[in-house]
């Protein structure tokens, strides 16, 4: 008896590796190839097979030639300067109106959070159809200013996160405070905000991640080649060199990277994110 | 608050105090709301509301515009490109199913005690974190006659001759497409149960294994009620998730081959055609969608998955929870 169950056991844990191991595989591999591609020559590209290893890991001629050639530079200085404006810009205001939505009540409080809730079921792209109407009018297309202040209008991820974090912030925390003379600024900036940063992080780097990876919109606004994003940047592969894919993928992979390296510092961070956004439904 | 204050200062400063106090609120308030709200209003209710109107005209972004009625959304039915993309986003909301089986399944083995854990994990989830144009341009390598897939098919022992062309063939490529969906989202889907499944109380796996609870019956009594919630609201936000579909078809096929998603489709009406209002009225079509969606998730979760506890009925639970917003509500307004 004991060794029958043993059996299953055993079976059971070789089944549960064998998927864990192949489902790795299949999230990894389509990446992995990109890499032996990557480092591949002209010549060695033609003669191979995809799957074959490069002649040196060391051949980083693809991925100067990608960076110069897709002026990734300018992308990602572009899009460090976009995120920079965005994401302190969403984390002040995203925290304010949780502030006041969450600790206030005054007549209209239901209505303003509803409009933010209903605002998150608009389909993204499809509204860019008038919202480019709207920022054309205003003379924001093709200005970095102008696709910054579309990014911050849109922004619903961080708002989120802010309103749960208040849920669980102690209202006897303000009391106190007002109590010892301070102003309700004081409460906000000196007190509370402090107490945000697990959920500033969150939100930094949730909206973070979407910001770099955004592509509509600053295709849409910012068509000036020197305004190029690196996601725009990264698109431009489709033109000239569409069927280089040792170019390509060392681009790909030149865009991952600053991701990638943030991701595994953040893991857990980003993990927990993810599960609190799944709560908002 | 202030009432231990007006015993020593008096009536009138008490008075003006809660005056001060008032105006402060109100000048806390209206700051802080003043600029998510205009962005709000420009960005989002502005053009939403032009969106509406934009719905009933032929119109281009510049020039005249001519009142067509309801027109567009008869168009968005009757023209056959708009109605392939909503077939094709079929093929996505299988995708979505197959995404919703492997990320249970996935997260499932994980649960229970994992070597190198850490590193599945990561590896599952980081397409997620992969930029849409990026995921386009992987697959369209990977998919390309010849390269990857093919290559490693050919491992595995299959002749080129036998392989389809993944992405010309019309009977395959919606489903290759739809691949890269799965390929993207498992892992994300992944965490998002997994985290479900670990707020669970541990005390109750240890008293069900006393009880000699199996695996199976730790997943069927144990796991799976306490993710329920969370796989219906993923079931229903992969119907809009799948109409949405943008950035992989858009790079790898551009829509060609009858691979034009509903995304796809708009975007090219609305910025090559310039047929700003047919693209309008899609983006109403769907927005009813979603709202259709959304609605049909409340009344699931209201009504379907009981709420209720061994001792108290949903009705009472839902009464207290009523009494309790308004004590809160009461709370808010003293502050």
């Amino acid at each position: 008896m004991m060794k029958k169950k043993k059996g299953i056991s055993l079976v059971f844990e070789i089944l549960k590796y064998v998927s864990l191991v192949f489902g790795a595989m299949c999230a990894l591999i389509p990446v992995c190839v990109c890499v032996l591609t990557a480092f591949k020559t002209n010549e060695e590209y033609a003669a191979t097979s995809v799957l074959d290893m490069p002649q040196s890991f060391l051949n980083f001629d693809n991925f100067v030639t990608a960076f110069e050639k897709a002026n990734m530079l300018r992308g990602f200085l572009n899009t460090g300067l976009v995120l920079i404006v965005v994401l302190t810009a969403s984390i002040f205001m995203g925290s304010m109106l949780a502030y006041v939505l969450n600790r206030f009540k005054f007549p209209g409080r239901a209505l303003v959070q509803n409009l933010f809730m209903f605002a998150a079921l608009l389909p993204g792209i499809a509204m860019q159809v008038t919202i480019y109407q709207i920022m054309y009018s205003l003379g924001l297309v093709n200005h970095l200013y102008g696709y910054m202040i579309v990014l911050m209008g849109t922004d619903i991820i961080s708002i989120y996160i802010f309103l749960q974090f208040f849920e669980n912030l102690p209202v006897s925390l303000d009391e106190s405070a007002i109590m010892d003379g301070c102003t309700y600024f004081g409460v906000f900036f000196k007190i509370l905000f402090p107490l945000l940063k697990p959920a500033i992080m969150t939100s930094l780097l949730l909206k973070g991640v979407s910001v770099y990876n955004e592509y509509y919109a600053s295709n849409l606004y910012l068509q000036a080649p020197k305004l190029k994003t690196i996601s725009t940047a990264l698109y431009t592969f489709t033109g000239p060199y569409g069927n280089q894919y040792n170019y390509i993928c060392a681009g790909v992979l030149i865009t991952i990277a600053p991701i990638l390296i943030l991701f595994l510092v953040f893991q857990k961070r980003v993990y927990g994110g993810m599960a609190a956004g799944a709560v908002k439904g | 608050m202030d009432k231990g204050g007006s015993v020593f200062t008096g009536k009138k400063t008490f008075a003006e105090k809660m005056k001060s106090r008032k105006a402060q609120q109100f000048f806390v308030i209206v700051t802080f709301l003043f600029a998510p709200l205009l962005l709000l209003i420009v960005f989002t209710y502005l053009p939403f509301m032009r969106m509406v109107q934009f719905s009933f005209y032929n119109m281009k972004y510049i020039g005249p515009k001519k009142f067509v009625g309801l027109a567009n959304y008869v168009d968005v039915f009757h023209r056959t490109e708009i109605f392939r993309a909503l077939l094709v986003s079929v093929y996505y909301m299988g995708g979505a199913v197959v995404q919703l089986v492997l990320a249970l399944f996935f997260a499932t083995l994980m649960v229970f005690k994992v070597k190198g854990e850490s590193v599945f994990k990561a590896a599952l989830f980081f397409p997620y974190l992969i930029c849409g144009i990026a995921v386009g341009f992987i697959f369209k390598f990977f998919y390309a006659r010849g390269f990857v897939f093919d290559s490693l098919l050919q491992i595995l022992g299959m002749k080129l001759d036998h392989i389809p062309y993944w992405l010309q063939d019309q009977s395959i490529n919606n489903v290759a497409l739809a691949a890269t969906s799965v390929w993207r989202y498992t892992g994300q889907n992944m965490i998002m149960f997994l985290g479900a499944m670990m707020s669970v109380d541990t005390d109750l796996y240890e008293a069900a294994a006393l009880d000699g609870a199996n695996n199976w019956h730790r997943f069927r009594y144990i796991i799976l009620p306490s993710i329920k919630s969370i796989i219906v609201l993923n079931l229903i936000l992969s119907i809009s998730g799948s109409l949405s579909a943008f950035e992989p078809p858009y790079v790898i096929t551009n829509g060609t081959m009858g691979t034009g998603t509903y995304f796809v489709i708009m975007n090219r009406l609305a910025h090559e055609n310039q047929k700003v209002g047919l693209a309008c009225a899609m983006a109403i079509v769907l927005l009813v969608i979603i709202i259709f969606c959304t609605v049909a998730q409340k009344l699931f979760f209201a009504y379907v998955f009981d709420n209720g506890t061994d001792d108290e009925s949903k009705a009472a639970v839902r009464k207290r929870k009523k009494a309790e917003r308004r004590r809160n509500a009461q709370k808010g307004a003293a502050v």
